[in-house]
């Protein structure tokens, strides 16, 4: 029995990815819930869109690097970032007035709607793979690791190392301080308030003079905001591939409807329960039984419960179970 | 399009997992184009003028429909289920097609408004059904109604807490944890934060207890003591016609009779008809 070890081993390849990995699907999913909030649909482009944000933010990466620009530890695509988020904004803007807008005009059934986001997502697809194409890109730069495993080694005197890499870290810290930023806003502002009052009450809205064209365009720009955000993360945690893009999908509507849709709260909720789902499903649970049990009875097998390939059955095993079992989703959202 | 559930047979479209279906506009306004209001001299505070009109390309519901409500009054139309009630409402919010008639509001014609445009100009409604922010504090239900105002909202807000005690001692809680009662005292609190110059209400004593219905119609009369004019339509005819100043019974959208609401309260044929002998 060596309880330490067993501890810092399931951190180093549990916990702290899935913290990271949860922190993104929160992001995603916060967007998700924005749109079904308030446009009242299941925008399927949500993927897509943060892949084009992503891309966006990697040319503008390169080409500061190419100028010789850097953030020293931190990734370069940091400082890419807000140029990321309004050309993303710039084509969701771009989306709604050619598109969504007409449907919105004649008051069109919302399940249309979702039928529509999902032709954007085909464009926004073809668009991605134009620019940048189908591959793997890489875009992270700066210090690989905070801590790393010969340091924690070195410190700790431990047989098992433990890593944080700098993308983790980053990811974690732009998450909380992006989920804070949005609460007050939606809490504490009037164009916040305003926002909700809509998603709460069409109608009784637009009696009290709030004007929905600029309630969505808020909408919009704070969709673009969290999807590039979430995006650069992911690809900065992993690396940028378009279809790795438009497979986050599964995990983030999944994330969206546990926690709730239209719940914010419940979107970062259902973010995290995913990614400990999948990391924990897919893990190779050797190591740690091994330093748990006494000598001699560590698993011969890998303990791992699902292959790596099927994380997205994951996914979707948990919006099944929710929605057959607890269809408004943790958080009491909109569904059902 | 339509209300969810008529395109495609309705497939699809109640799946709460893909779309939401709570809180979307259903308010159409009238197909009009704003303009600038013509003065109209001679007329009461709020009038509804020979309104005839229905909704979108049905047929006429209203049939010459005249309903009026004086400064500092208030004015209650009545009527059997279906007789056009809520519609001679909406018709006066600009809320369907009026093929003839005006509403002139404070000496001006403001046929051509949107609904929205009226609230500006000095309406405020409290619409029947959905008439609060279900998942919003109450205070922030009455920041909502002040939405068109860009100066100090607290002094309004300070009287609407008067008029409701209660809300005042609820003011964190979420509107839609309240009790009915409560529900429509934020609907008319909300309503007055705009500081209308006439008040509209839709039935607002539908679905409460008797004793809170009481409660209601006193808190109306206080809010026309202050000056406030108001216009409502009412289930309860007996009692409305208590209180009213002036009103209205409607009989399959046609003027069936009007007068002072003692009048009709003393009126043999009234009585008989509409108030159950």
């Amino acid at each position: 029995m060596d309880l330490l070890n067993a501890v810092v081993a399931l951190s180093n390849f549990v916990l702290i990815p899935a913290i990271a990995y949860g922190s993104q699907l929160a992001l995603g999913a916060l967007g998700v819930t924005l749109v079904y909030g308030i446009l009242r649909f299941s925008n399927f482009a949500h993927g897509d869109t943060m892949a084009i944000g992503t891309m966006v933010t990697v040319l503008f990466t390169w080409w500061f690097q190419s100028m010789g620009l850097s953030l020293g530890p931190v990734p370069t695509a940091l400082l890419a970032l807000p140029f990321g988020i309004a050309g993303c904004a710039l084509l969701l803007l771009g989306t709604d007035r050619l598109v969504y807008r007409f449907y919105r005009a004649q008051k069109a059934n919302p399940v249309i709607l979702v039928i529509v986001s999902m032709g954007v997502m085909f464009i926004y697809n073809g668009i991605t793979r134009i620019v940048i194409g189908p591959d793997d890109q890489r875009f992270a730069d700066g210090a690989r690791f905070l801590i790393s495993v010969g340091d924690f080694r070195k410190a700790t005197g431990l047989e098992e190392g433990l890593a944080i890499r700098t993308t983790q870290a980053v990811t974690v810290v732009t998450a909380v301080i992006v989920v804070a930023a949005l609460f007050w806003f939606l809490n504490r502002t009037r164009t916040g308030k305003s926002m909700r009052a809509f998603s709460d009450n069409e109608d009784l809205a637009l009696l009290s003079g709030i004007s929905p064209e600029r309630v969505v365009t808020v909408t919009w720009l704070l969709v673009a905001g969290l999807a590039t955000i979430a995006g650069v993360l992911y690809g900065l945690d992993k690396s940028f591939k378009p279809f790795t893009y438009f497979q986050l999908l599964l995990p983030i509507f999944a994330a969206a409807i546990v926690g709730g849709l239209g719940s914010p709260l419940g979107a970062i909720a259902g973010g995290f329960v995913i990614a400990f789902s999948e990391v924990t499903v897919t893990y190779a649970w050797k190591k740690v039984l091994g330093y748990l049990t006494p000598d001699g009875w560590e698993p011969d097998g890998l303990v791992q419960l699902l292959s790596t390939d099927y994380k997205f059955a994951v996914s979707f095993m948990i919006l099944v179970v929710v929605l057959l079992f607890r269809p408004t989703g943790l958080f009491r959202g909109k569904s059902v | 399009m339509s209300e969810s559930g008529t395109d495609y047979g309705g497939r699809g479209t109640r799946d709460a997992s893909i779309v939401n279906p709570r809180g979307g506009g259903r308010l159409r306004a009238a197909h009009r184009t704003g303009g600038p209001a013509p003065q109209v001299a001679d007329a009461p505070f709020l009038e509804g003028r020979a309104m005839t009109g229905g909704y979108g390309k049905g047929p006429d519901i209203l049939h010459d429909c005249t309903v009026s409500v004086n400064a500092g009054e208030i004015a209650v139309i009545v009527g059997p289920n279906g007789a056009g009630k809520s519609t001679a409402m909406k018709a006066i919010f600009g809320m369907l097609d009026l093929r003839e008639g005006a509403v002139i509001l404070d000496g001006r014609d403001i046929t051509a408004l949107s609904p929205q445009d009226r609230v500006a100009a000095g309406m405020g409604f409290v619409p029947q059904t959905s008439n609060i922010f279900t998942s919003l504090s109450v205070e922030e239900n009455l920041e909502m109604g002040a939405f068109i105002r860009r100066d100090d909202i607290r002094p309004t807000m300070e009287q609407v807490y008067d008029l409701f005690p209660i809300l005042r001692e609820k003011r964190r809680q979420m509107a839609g944890e309240l009790s009915g009662g409560q529900r429509q005292q934020v609907a008319v609190g909300r309503a007055l934060m705009t500081r209308p110059k006439v008040l509209m209400l839709d039935e607002p004593t539908a679905g409460v207890s008797p004793i809170v219905m009481d409660e209601l119609f006193d808190r109306i009369i206080e809010v026309a003591r202050t000056g406030l004019p108001v216009l409502m339509v009412e289930q309860n005819a007996r009692q409305a016609l208590e209180i009213a100043d002036r009103g209205y019974v409607l009989v399959q959208g046609r003027n069936g009779f009007s007068g002072t609401g003692q009048e009709l309260l003393a009126d043999p044929e009234v009585r008989k008809s509409f108030l159950g002998g």
